[in-house]
């Protein structure tokens, strides 16, 4: 789909080369909002330890506000409706769709996305494990997918590798990782269980 | 999305008051459907008040039963000890929907009032009854694989989408809201409405009324209890069919017998009269195959979906085989 077809995407452009003001879409009917409603708004997102002071629209996700206006381009749309997972951040340290999450509704909260988990040249022990065990092909699905390992290891629910596929369900691979993503994970867990039995 | 504004609620009082003030005014809870459908234009709403934050997020077990906070997420349900222990197949079914991340956000007010999956709903633009009233249904001779086969009308035979929801059909939840009106309890069976030849209204609900919990007395039985899921694929997906189903066996008896359907009904659809024959039967392949055929008697289908009725019946057959080997 070209960008102007999308109608999110589109919105969002206007919403911000226009400073906010809500050009409407289409014909207005008597059920438009008036025309003040939905202005920018104040809010403070903490991302990756840093604190970030926004002026944005409340109609903004965090998956927009996170690449197009803080330029981590990190977290990935794929599908910008919870269909595909590879716009998983975590927040607070539970994974979630940021293409589901107002920013605004995440302010307060501790945003990590892919760009927060290393520390400095030192990969994150999934990102590392993804790339020893080949866990990708294209790349476009693996942001979401180390950050929903993550809250996956967190969560403590899987053990199998069945449980693995199971709890890694919300992220598809359409280069189909899947058979090494399952690898890479287990590697991680099974040394984090070794380390902290 | 068209644009809207935006604030955090201080309390369910004053969140009922600002949904009340705007009529496309609409609580925000975890997002996950409410985003979804705006992003598609299905909805349009000039307010959000967020009411994911206020302390309704408890889950307080007791001998008399369960009261499950209207904030507490999916996730946080599906793997609390009780549920686990007491509503198995509360728990399964939780787990069954969706994925780990849209379970980490939804919210038990937010899983009851999810709308429909049906396509035409969705697109914003095709003729759609619930969507707006009076201008039609494409699905009735559209594309009708995945909708529903009971407590259909016509004007509406959208499927009611919730896992969650049909495993509350058979645990004689209610839901306790707060309101225009003030405080009220609502059985879960009235709570989702047929669609008749209003499918634009869903649920009981008022507008502005809050959910602030449900509740789930005691049913010690409730321990051998099965959810079962059939869809297209593995995980990940919504029900093609399902079913959550108890069984108080004693003696080698069926006691007492809970049937709900999921995936094939306009809303969480509780079977009674499956129920009613098997008490006093023995728990046999036979008598659960006869359950099935009972929960389906009424089955209306159209041209996609007519699978469903087969399906559904051995859904429920497998889903009863299941529980009465449970211990119980
Ligand atoms: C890709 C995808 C797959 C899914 N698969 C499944 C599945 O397999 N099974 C399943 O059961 N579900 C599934 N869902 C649906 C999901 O469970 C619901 O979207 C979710 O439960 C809604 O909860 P929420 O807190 O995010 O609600 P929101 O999106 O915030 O709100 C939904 C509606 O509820 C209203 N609302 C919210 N809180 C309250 C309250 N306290 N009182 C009154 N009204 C309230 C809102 O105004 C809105 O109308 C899926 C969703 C997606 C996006
Ligand atoms: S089945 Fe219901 S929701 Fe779907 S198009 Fe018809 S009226 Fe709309
Ligand atoms: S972009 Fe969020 S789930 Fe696909
Ligand atoms: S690596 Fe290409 S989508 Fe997963």
């Amino acid at each position: 789909m070209a960008p102007s077809d999308d109608p999110d995407r589109r919105d969002f452009i206007q919403g911000v080369t226009a400073g906010g003001l809500a050009l409407g879409l289409g014909a207005a009917t008597s059920a438009d909002p008036p025309a003040d409603v939905g202005q920018p708004i104040p809010m403070k997102l903490t991302i990756n330890g840093q604190d970030r002071e926004l002026q944005i629209e409340p109609r903004v996700t965090l998956l927009d506000a996170l690449r197009e206006v803080l330029h981590l381009t990190g977290s990935k749309k794929g599908c910008d409706h919870g269909q595909c997972g590879a716009c998983t951040v975590l927040i607070d340290g539970r994974r979630v769709n940021s293409c589901l999450t107002l920013a605004v509704a995440a302010a307060g909260g501790q945003v990590t996305t892919i760009e927060g988990l290393a520390k400095g040249e030192e990969l994150h022990p999934l990102q590392a494990a993804f790339i020893k065990h080949d866990a990708f092909q294209c790349g476009y699905c693996t942001p979401g997918q180390i950050c929903s390992a993550v809250g996956l290891m967190a969560e403590g629910h899987a053990k199998s590798d069945a449980d693995v596929r199971e709890l890694m369900s919300g992220n598809i691979c359409r280069c189909g990782a899947y058979p090494n993503i399952v690898a890479a994970v287990q590697e991680v867990q099974q040394l984090a269980a070794k380390e902290n039995p | 999305m068209t644009p809207f504004d935006y604030v955090r609620a201080d309390g369910p009082d004053a969140a009922v008051k600002q949904v009340v003030a705007r009529p496309t005014a609409a609580f925000l809870g975890g997002g996950t459907g409410l985003i979804d459908l705006m992003k598609l234009y299905a909805e349009r709403h000039d307010l959000l008040v967020d009411v994911s934050r206020l302390p309704m997020d408890k889950v307080e077990a007791t001998e008399k039963g369960v009261r499950i906070g209207a904030n507490v997420r999916n996730s946080d349900l599906a793997y609390h000890a009780a549920i686990r222990t007491r509503f198995p197949v509360l728990s399964e079914a939780l787990l069954s929907g969706a994925s780990p991340q849209l379970r980490n956000m939804a919210t038990v007010g937010g899983n009851l009032m999810q709308r429909t999956r049906c396509p035409y709903f969705r697109d914003g633009h095709s003729a759609c009854n619930k969507r707006v009233p009076k201008s039609g249904c494409a699905a009735l001779d559209g594309v009708n694989r995945g909708h529903a086969v009971l407590g259909t009308s016509d004007h509406c035979i959208a499927t009611h989408p919730s896992d969650l929801c049909v495993a509350l059909a058979i645990l004689d939840a209610t839901v306790r809201t707060t309101g225009p009106k003030g405080e009220r309890t609502i059985p879960f069976a009235d709570f989702h409405r047929l669609p008749g030849d209003t499918p634009d209204r869903e649920t009981a609900l008022d507008h502005g009324e809050l959910i602030t919990a449900v509740d789930l007395p005691a049913l010690p039985w409730a321990t051998r209890s099965h959810y079962l899921k059939v869809r297209d694929r593995a995980s990940y997906e919504f029900a093609l069919t399902s079913a959550a189903v108890a069984l108080e066996i004693a003696d080698g008896v069926i006691k007492q017998a809970r049937i709900a359907l999921g995936g094939v009904g306009t809303k969480p659809w509780r079977a009674a009269e499956a129920e009613k024959a098997l008490v006093g039967k023995k728990p046999t392949p036979e008598a659960f195959a006869a359950a099935g055929d009972a929960a389906l008697a009424g089955a209306v289908p159209r041209q996609h979906n007519a699978f469903k009725i087969p399906l559904a019946k051995r859904t429920v057959a497998r889903a009863l085989a299941a529980a009465a080997a449970m211990p119980g």
